[in-house]
């Protein structure tokens, strides 16, 4: 018992303090008025919360959501086939996984940037397309939701792919020999077995995806171009530019309620699944 | 025309051969069991029938047709597996209308319920998997395949993961089914007494070998190697002739004919209805002696004469 404590003594001071404490300040702050120069003053107010059921605020919302939902999709669609690939490819598993995580050995801004490279007027698919004569002048690539959901599948795809390729992994190979042996076809098989058996794994790795995509505010700033506003930017903004903190905070804490009752939803759901 | 028929199968894996040669023909509405150690190939000639292996050469036909080539979904052939390989996301109920919803079949439900009652599992229908007992699910596992009618029924080692009580009963009720249906059962096992109380017919295996086919009897009195003797059952070697426990007699006096050997009583294992008597043999070389717990009581050091019929003496090339 004693043991128990020295040893979790450390994560709990480091949650106090990096966690539960910010996550106070951020809370009070979200009741307060904006100071004159940034910061924050009394008198305690809700305005920062109605403020947000501005149709504006909203847009950015529903866009957010939008944006986040279409990218979890997307990753879910290329994510899958691919996990299970690598699950059934036998010895060169290992290698195809350190090919997923290859993208992690560079920072996730550099990696952001390098979608400017190529989705720019003068970037490598317009040059590409150009040489080759299929268009005369260059593709507006950029600075539109397309290029932020893009850049999101591409930064998120491997935060769906590691726990499905656990899943799959997982999975006995006998289920796949009986439903064959039961006269199941191979898509059959897909969609009646390896589908509703890993489907634990499927809103895992759909969850991993769509909470940071919702709060994502680094990949539609640059590929967004400040166009395609999101969440994360409107918070970001509201901490640098207009110096509302009070706002900031209450437009952060809507996103981490939306996330916690997501996740609990979900958690909710499986956990009954599982009891059955 | 026969059920099943293999003709010189040979599969081999990378550095292996697990089936050598297997040439064996099924008649339809028998039980059947593969018999053998692990490693022999029981398991990889049930997957070649399966449709899960191929053969590397020789031909499978099934009801006169070459089958080498179709996958499992398009054999009418079923498994029960040794995991029993149910899904965990379907009710017992869902787990047995599988294989008639891929196929199409109307009024499933009736069937499926049906072939619950079967195995008798009725009142378990909605359970899933997990809320089953290991014997739950060989029933559903059953069940599953029986409802498609298949011209033959694969069993990996069935009985192999369930407690002894179980199996037992296991055992009776598989021999009732495979009567009352009347499909063909093709059993996998390396449980001797398993094969030998449920066969009509039995192959041994050995290194990718069938060391001989034949009826319980056949194979247990007249086997066709030393192998197979050994296998089935414990052999007294006297030279070149082997004489199962249950034909070696003790006596105090050297009997007046038929072969004997002097021996000393090593151990008196008492088993209920009957005793063991270990010997050790004045030529060297141990032999046992299973008789009745009635007969005269030998005690260790007892200085005894083993004899045998010459007509239970089992020979080999």
């Amino acid at each position: 018992m004693n043991l128990r404590r020295i040893f979790l003594f450390p994560a709990r001071v480091w949650m106090a303090l990096f966690f539960a404490a910010p996550l106070a300040i951020v809370c009070g702050y979200s009741f307060l008025t904006r100071g004159e120069y940034g910061g924050v003053e009394q008198p305690w107010t809700f305005e920062n919360f109605t403020r947000l059921a501005d149709p504006l605020y909203l847009a950015i919302l529903w866009r957010s959501v939008r944006i986040a939902a279409l990218a979890t999709g997307l990753c879910v669609a290329l994510g899958f086939p691919l996990a299970l690939f690598i699950a059934r490819a036998g010895k060169r598993r290992n290698l195809y996984l350190q090919l997923v995580l290859l993208p992690f050995w560079t920072s996730f801004l550099v990696r952001t940037y390098a979608w400017l490279f190529i989705l720019r007027d003068t970037g490598l698919v317009n040059t590409v397309l150009q040489s080759l004569h299929i268009i005369d002048a260059p593709l507006q690539l950029l600075y539109n939701e397309g290029a932020v959901l893009a850049g999101l599948v591409y930064n998120f795809l491997p935060f769906f792919v590691l726990p499905m390729y656990a899943t799959l992994e997982r999975l006995d190979p006998a289920l796949l020999e009986a439903a064959a042996d039961l006269g199941a076809r191979p898509l059959a098989t897909l969609r009646r077995v390896i589908i509703p058996v890993s489907m634990p794994g499927i809103v895992a790795g759909a969850v991993l995806v769509f909470i940071p995509c919702l709060g994502a505010y680094l990949t539609p700033d640059l590929l967004g171009g400040g166009k395609t506003v999101m969440l994360g930017n409107l918070v970001q903004n509201q901490f640098t530019t207009a110096r509302d903190w009070p706002f900031g905070s209450a437009a952060s804490l809507v996103l981490m309620l939306a996330s916690a009752l997501l996740l609990a939803g979900l958690m909710r759901s499986r956990v009954r699944k599982e009891l059955m | 025309m026969h059920v099943l028929e293999l003709r010189n199968v040979v599969k081999e894996f990378p550095g292996q051969r697990a089936v050598d040669g297997v040439t064996l023909a099924l008649e339809r509405g028998g039980f059947y069991s593969l018999l053998g150690p692990s490693g022999c190939g029981k398991t990889t000639t049930l997957r070649m029938v399966g449709g899960f292996e191929k053969p590397s050469s020789g031909d499978v036909f099934l009801n006169g047709e070459r089958v080498n080539e179709r996958k499992p979904y398009e054999r009418n052939v079923s498994t029960v597996f040794q995991s029993y390989a149910l899904f965990p996301h379907l009710t017992a109920l869902g787990n047995v209308e599988f294989g008639l919803r891929e196929r199409g079949v109307a009024g499933r439900r009736e069937l499926a319920m049906n072939a619950l009652e079967l195995v008798k599992l009725s009142a378990r229908a909605q359970r899933f998997p997990a809320a089953l007992s290991g014997g739950e699910k060989q029933r559903v596992a059953l069940a599953r395949s029986l409802v498609l009618e298949p011209q033959l029924l694969l069993l990996d080692e069935p009985l192999a993961a369930l407690d002894p009580d179980l199996r037992k009963q296991m055992r009776a009720e598989l021999k009732a089914m495979q009567r009352q249906t009347g499909i063909t059962f093709l059993l996998v096992t390396h449980d001797q007494e398993e094969a030998l109380s449920l066969s009509d017919k039995l192959a041994v295996m050995n290194s990718g070998r069938i060391e001989q086919f034949g009826t319980p009897e056949d194979v247990y009195l007249r086997p066709a190697s030393a192998f197979v003797a050994g296998f089935l059952g414990a052999v007294n070697w006297f030279g070149d002739a082997g004489v199962r426990p249950e034909a070696t007699r003790i006596a105090r006096e050297r009997p007046a004919e038929g072969p004997s050997r002097r021996a000393s009583v090593a151990s008196v294992v008492f088993l209920g209805n009957r005793v063991h008597v270990h010997m050790a043999l004045d030529e060297g070389g141990r032999a046992v002696a299973e008789l009745p717990r009635a007969q005269d009581q030998f005690r260790e050091g007892d200085a005894v004469w083993l004899h045998w019929n010459a007509a239970d003496e089992m020979r080999f090339p």
